[in-house]
């Protein structure tokens, strides 16, 4: 079958804040309305609605059907929603337009990370039988898995704060970052453990935020913007979800994932990688096979800011921006699920 | 843990705490309840008035909602059901009546406890007014009012001369 060509054409995002008195509503409609006003279209032209987001987050059931109040539903719209980060809806969005029922979609994602206590409502995702029962905490489990690479050679301690010191740096020149910093490596490497081996930097900081970005087909894309980020591969891989089952010192989702969406057919130059843990963005590069010549999250990533459910679609909104701006041509976005990078979506872009 | 009858069983109790927040938009309408008033909110599009004002925004015109707007006290019933059925935890003596009710100047309505009359009588466009508790159990919710009773003036007619589409 031949696959019709969809491109981001169109993205906006909330800054970081933590602690919001709004609710996920009052702040996902200014952002759906900057979006719309900065594409110049009409909320009647969005063929497909597709929103990611947690309930859990909101301790609420169904709270996502409330976000339906921030798109307007009338006259009545089609929509759905992935009960999963914003990246994921896109993916819907993206198939969607793929039956050719319509040509325009808009995703949207929202996570007030900081209303709860985002550790313990993550670890929720694991196994509810064997492993959820134990109440491991999400950062925990990052940290064991930080600790098998460490034992195994595959990353230094040194690496991860490189990692954290560049994305800190990098925040600089981001609104929507939340933590920014100009400490060396070393710096870093003189803080204290948090959760050994994990210091406070390998960890993301948990924000709230939304985000909402257009896709469209063919020549409707070429219309709405100069330079569309076409999207020429998309996959998305699942480790098992039994943590003593896989290997903690390499992601096999995500090296498939990246292979099929074929990321090594050419070379990337911009790759936005959803990586939580400073140790995570080093397994997804090996995984993925990113060398040198990648600029690795040039927004800072989601370590400066991570609204949880909107940080993997904030990957896809930064790196279609960076096409959209003529700074790269060939960019990957990134966006991870579950504990230690369980699942992993892969999409390679590029303009024309 | 128990084996009695051959089967493992577990109880494994989740809670997670969460600081909830209302908005700017619903905390109007909260502080208004904690005062005895019924503020709701209008769209500054299409001017309906929302009685609660929901998430803060009209999901028809996709707009934040804007000023206060008080309604009611007095309201209309606009449909009804008479629950006869008992269920866990039930502490309203059957049968009674739970009715959708448009306060005056509001164009949604919202659920509360019809009293103070037999179930059989309640209908539609009965005109109802709150019974609110006493001062020292209000808080910020509808459940400072007890329930609504009939006022005895004559029914409001539903339909044409209502702001609601």
């Amino acid at each position: 079958m031949a696959l019709r060509d969809i491109a981001i054409v169109g993205t906006a995002q909330r800054p970081s804040e933590m602690n919001s008195t709004f609710t996920s509503v009052e702040i996902l409609l200014p952002v759906i309305q900057q979006l719309l006003d900065k594409v110049g279209i009409e909320r009647s032209e969005i063929g497909f609605w597709c929103h990611g987001s947690c309930d859990y987050m909101s301790g609420q059931p169904f709270s996502f059907v409330s976000a339906v109040d921030a798109i307007g539903a009338w006259p009545p719209i089609i929509e759905s929603h992935v009960e999963a980060d914003g990246a994921f809806a896109l993916y819907e969005a993206w198939v969607k337009i793929q039956t050719g029922e319509v040509d325009v979609a808009l995703v949207f994602s929202n996570g007030k990370t900081t209303s709860g206590p985002i550790d313990q409502i993550l670890s929720l995702q694991t196994d509810p039988y064997m492993v959820a029962p134990l109440k491991p905490g999400f950062d925990a489990l990052a940290a064991l898995q930080a600790r098998a690479c460490l034992e195994a050679g595959v990353v230094t301690e040194r690496q991860m704060a490189e990692v954290a010191a560049r994305s800190r740096r990098d925040a600089h020149n981001n609104a929507i970052a939340f933590t920014k910093g100009n400490e060396s490596a070393d710096d870093l490497l003189a803080m204290p453990y948090t959760l050994n081996p994990l210091r406070a930097h390998d960890c993301a900081t948990p924000v709230d935020g939304c985000n909402a970005v257009v896709l469209a087909a063919g020549d409707v894309a070429r219309r709405l913007v100069e330079r569309p980020a076409w999207i020429r591969g998309i996959d998305h891989r699942i480790d098992t979800q039994r943590l003593g089952a896989r290997s903690m010192i390499e992601s096999s989702s995500a090296a498939i994932a990246a292979q099929k969406a074929g990321v090594a057919k050419d070379r990337i130059d911009v790759a936005e990688l959803h990586a939580p843990y400073t140790h995570q963005e080093l397994l997804l590069r090996n995984a993925m096979g990113l060398g040198e010549s990648t600029h690795i999250n040039p927004s800072g990533g989601a370590l400066v800011a991570n609204p949880a459910m909107a940080a993997g679609l904030a990957r896809f909104a930064e790196a279609a921006e960076s096409i959209f701006a003529g700074s790269a041509d060939r960019v990957l976005a990134h966006c991870t699920s579950g504990p230690m990078l369980q699942q992993n979506l892969v999409c390679v872009m590029e303009g024309e | 843990m128990s084996e009695a009858d051959g089967l493992v069983r577990l109880r494994q109790p989740i809670g997670v705490t969460y600081n909830w927040s209302a908005g700017p938009n619903a905390t109007s309408h909260l502080a208004g309840l904690m005062n005895g008033k019924f503020v709701g909110k209008r769209c500054p599009s299409c001017a309906l008035v929302y009685f609660p004002p929901r998430n803060g925004v009209c999901p028809k015109c996709a707009k934040i909602l804007a000023g206060d707007v008080e309604v009611g006290p007095k309201g209309t019933i606009t449909t009804f059901c008479i629950v006869n059925v008992p269920f866990l935890g039930q502490k309203i003596k059957l049968p009674y009546v739970a009715a959708q009710i448009l306060l005056d100047g509001a164009d949604i309505s919202m659920q509360h406890l019809i009293q103070e009359c037999e179930a059989e009588d309640v209908r539609i466009g009965m005109r109802v007014e709150p019974v609110w508790k006493d001062k020292s159990e209000w808080g910020p919710s509808l459940e400072n009012i007890q329930h609504f009773r009939p006022t005895g003036e004559p029914d409001r007619v539903m339909g044409a001369e209502s702001g609601a589409s």
